[in-house]
């Protein structure tokens, strides 16, 4: 029979005050895991979405605005800049893709984003080293009309490859498009937000109603923005322009008997531009920084940068927010230590008698202080296993509704390395608050003990 | 083992701070593989002449001598593992550790000397008549059967000097017998020498030699 028995059955047998005692170890570690893990992933989350990406184009305004509705859709977009604009960036020398953005808009069922965007984005990293990929057999976004969905609307509205959706004007609920998307493809699960966005093809998202804009007002927007005359503007798209007025003074019957084709560059919009630029990363790095400074100077819009800005908000925000949690779980876990301390030193009145037995049966003063020490360890390792365990389960019970409610991903059975210094943190602890009542047993009077 | 006793003086000190002399004894011997009664009255310093023996406590002076080895001037460790080795207490009230079965019990009398066996800790449980009750906690074995586990406890290091402390006190007429009987009988068979107090005619007249713990204040015990 060796210590570690002889503890374990001293603790068995006071099943309930040990259990107690462990359970408020359990649920300080429970806590400080599940707040570790939650931080974690959300953190990881937030620094690798949009990791792929060196900028993101907006209208002028706040830039964690922008990043938040562009890159994580938690957020609603600034306002929208002209198409010609985007055109401007595709011909970057500097750009290796400029993919637009447009969102606003909800899928019918279930509620989820909708970002019209080109293909490309498909093909660029949406973070270091990861791509998207869609099921086999399963296509991108080819025709006006298709969509790729993320896997969490795959799952949860239990859409497959070949249904038909339709979409929510954004912010008018009552607002159904009539015009339906097909999906052609279920990206695999990326644990970003892009799980639970629809994409749907830029071409089509132009031509639903409602969603290319007024011809007057998209000449006066540009003329606006780029510091040009109307006249200008209304020169430089002349042929659309003459179209779409020839068409103005139809009814609805005559215009819907038209072939329409793509909507005209003049009445489109975009909220944001992702941009890939050329070169190593480091040029990569000084290329941003010279286009960030350049649209300041311009003060037409603004570019932000995804990694910075969402560590400013790590840090700032997130970041305080984690460390109050922390500091709070550690409390709660110093909180049950004093508990342990408290129900072993208020045992060793109890238990004078059975540690005076001990030694006269030859145990020496320090087999029984490592006993009592032992104890405590063994108190904090139940509650530390089974706060870890527990912790998990929170956050795989948390998870879905984290996701739900806020739209972030957790993924449920994550691990943060963090989690391996619990375990030897709780075993200092129970050596420092068993230290005391070990001191006790060590020096306790045989002959006294035996007497009581 | 022989035990022996020289000049071994022991006092407490009393709240008022005066002094209160327990034990005074000038001399006393027990052979190896004898049996004795010590006859005293409650307070007589029956069980700190026990403590002392077994260096649970230390005397204020004299020396103790067990199978020729003064133990009085061991370190404490040293007497631990002395006792650990080559003692054996039955105690009154048995002080068996209720979260802990009969055998367990048993290989806790082990453990600290360092040689454990669960043969022959089940086989001491069987020599008391406890075959089947070696699994049960303290709490559901009579007081018979409680004593009889601190008997094989005790003989569980394989001590050669037995110390008990009025081990039939606490139990019934029937049982006193039995007890007597089992722990006489196995230190005879094992050699092991018994020096056994208690304050009871009947226990004594059990054994060839009895000793009178008369006079606390001026113990003189001789062979």
């Amino acid at each position: 029979m060796n210590l570690v028995t002889i503890a374990f059955k001293s603790m068995k047998h006071r099943l309930v005050p040990s259990l107690l005692t462990s359970l408020s170890v359990a649920l300080g570690v429970a806590l400080m895991v599940a707040v570790l893990i939650l931080n974690t992933v959300v953190t990881k989350m937030f620094q690798e979405t949009g990791s792929g990406y060196d900028l993101v184009v907006g209208p002028q305004g706040s830039a964690t605005q922008l990043i938040l509705s562009t890159i994580y859709h938690i957020d609603n977009p600034i306002e929208n800049l002209p198409w010609r604009y985007y055109q401007e960036w595709q011909e970057d020398p500097r750009v290796k893709y400029a993919i637009p953005f447009n969102m606003g808009d909800t899928t019918e069922v279930g509620n989820f984003p909708i970002v019209g965007t080109t293909p490309q984005y498909f093909i660029t990293e949406y973070a270091p080293d990861k791509k998207f990929r869609v099921g086999k057999n399963e296509n991108g976004l080819r025709g006006t009309w298709d969509a790729v969905i993320g896997s969490e609307v795959a799952k949860r509205n239990g859409w497959k490859q070949g249904t038909k959706f339709k979409m929510i004007h954004a912010g008018q609920d009552d607002h159904v498009h009539e015009e339906e998307f097909t999906v052609q493809g279920v990206l695999a699960p990326t644990g970003t937000p892009n799980d639970r966005t629809a994409f749907v093809h830029i071409d089509g998202f132009f031509m639903m109603s409602d969603h290319s804009k007024p011809v007057r007002d998209a000449i006066k927007m540009e003329a606006q923005f780029f510091r040009e005359t109307e006249e200008q503007v209304t020169e430089r798209h002349k042929k659309d322009i003459d179209e779409i007025l020839r068409h103005e003074g139809e009814s609805d019957d005559e215009h819907a008997h038209h072939n329409h084709g793509p909507t005209p560059d003049i009445q489109k919009e975009v909220t944001s531009i992702l941009l890939v630029l050329e070169g190593t990363s480091l040029q990569r790095a000084n290329r941003a920084l010279i286009i960030q400074g350049e649209l300041r100077e311009g003060r037409r819009s603004q570019a932000a940068n995804p990694v910075q800005i969402m560590a400013r908000l790590i840090t700032n925000l997130v970041g305080n927010i984690r460390l109050a949690f922390l500091y709070m779980t550690s409390l709660i876990i110093v909180v049950s230590g004093i508990g342990i301390f408290v129900s072993i030193y208020n045992s060793m009145s109890d238990r004078k008698r059975e540690i005076a037995v001990m030694r006269a049966l030859g145990a020496r003063r320090t087999t029984v202080f490592s006993l009592i020490l032992m104890e405590s360890v063994l108190l904090c390792l139940l509650g530390g296993i089974f706060g870890l365990l527990f912790g998990h389960a929170i956050v795989f019970v948390a998870a879905p509704i984290i996701e739900a409610r806020s739209g972030l991903l957790i993924e449920s059975l994550a691990f943060t390395p963090v989690e391996l210094i619990v375990i030897p943190i709780l075993v200092v602890m129970a050596s420092l608050v068993g230290f005391l009542p070990g001191l006790t047993a060590y020096q306790s009077d045989v002959a006294e003990g035996l007497q009581s | 083992m022989s035990l022996e006793l020289i000049d071994v003086r022991k006092s407490y000190r009393e709240p008022g701070g005066a002094e209160l002399p327990i034990l005074n004894i000038s001399h006393f011997t027990l052979e190896e593989g004898e049996q004795v009664a010590l006859i005293g009255q409650s307070g007589g310093g029956k069980t700190t002449l026990l403590n002392v023996i077994s260096g649970l406590t230390r005397p204020d002076s004299g020396r103790v001598i067990i199978g020729g080895l003064d133990v009085t001037d061991l370190p404490e460790p040293a007497r631990d593992r002395f006792r650990a080795e080559r003692i054996g207490i039955v105690f009154q009230t048995f002080h068996l550790l209720p979260a802990f079965t009969a055998l367990e019990n048993v290989l806790l009398g082990m453990a600290f000397a360092g040689k454990q066996s669960r043969k022959y800790a089940t086989e001491l449980l069987d020599l008391m008549g406890l075959k089947a009750r070696m699994n049960h906690k303290p709490g559901q074995l009579s007081v018979g059967e409680q004593q009889r586990v601190s008997v094989a406890r005790a003989l569980a290091s394989r001590p050669r000097l037995m110390l008990a402390d009025e081990p039939t006190a606490s139990v019934d007429l029937a049982n006193q017998e039995n007890i007597l009987k089992l722990l006489q009988e196995t230190c005879r068979e094992k050699n092991v020498s018994l020096l056994l107090v208690t304050h009871s005619q009947e226990v004594s007249s059990q054994f060839e030699r009895v000793e009178q713990l008369s006079d606390f204040n001026q113990i003189e015990v001789h062979a």
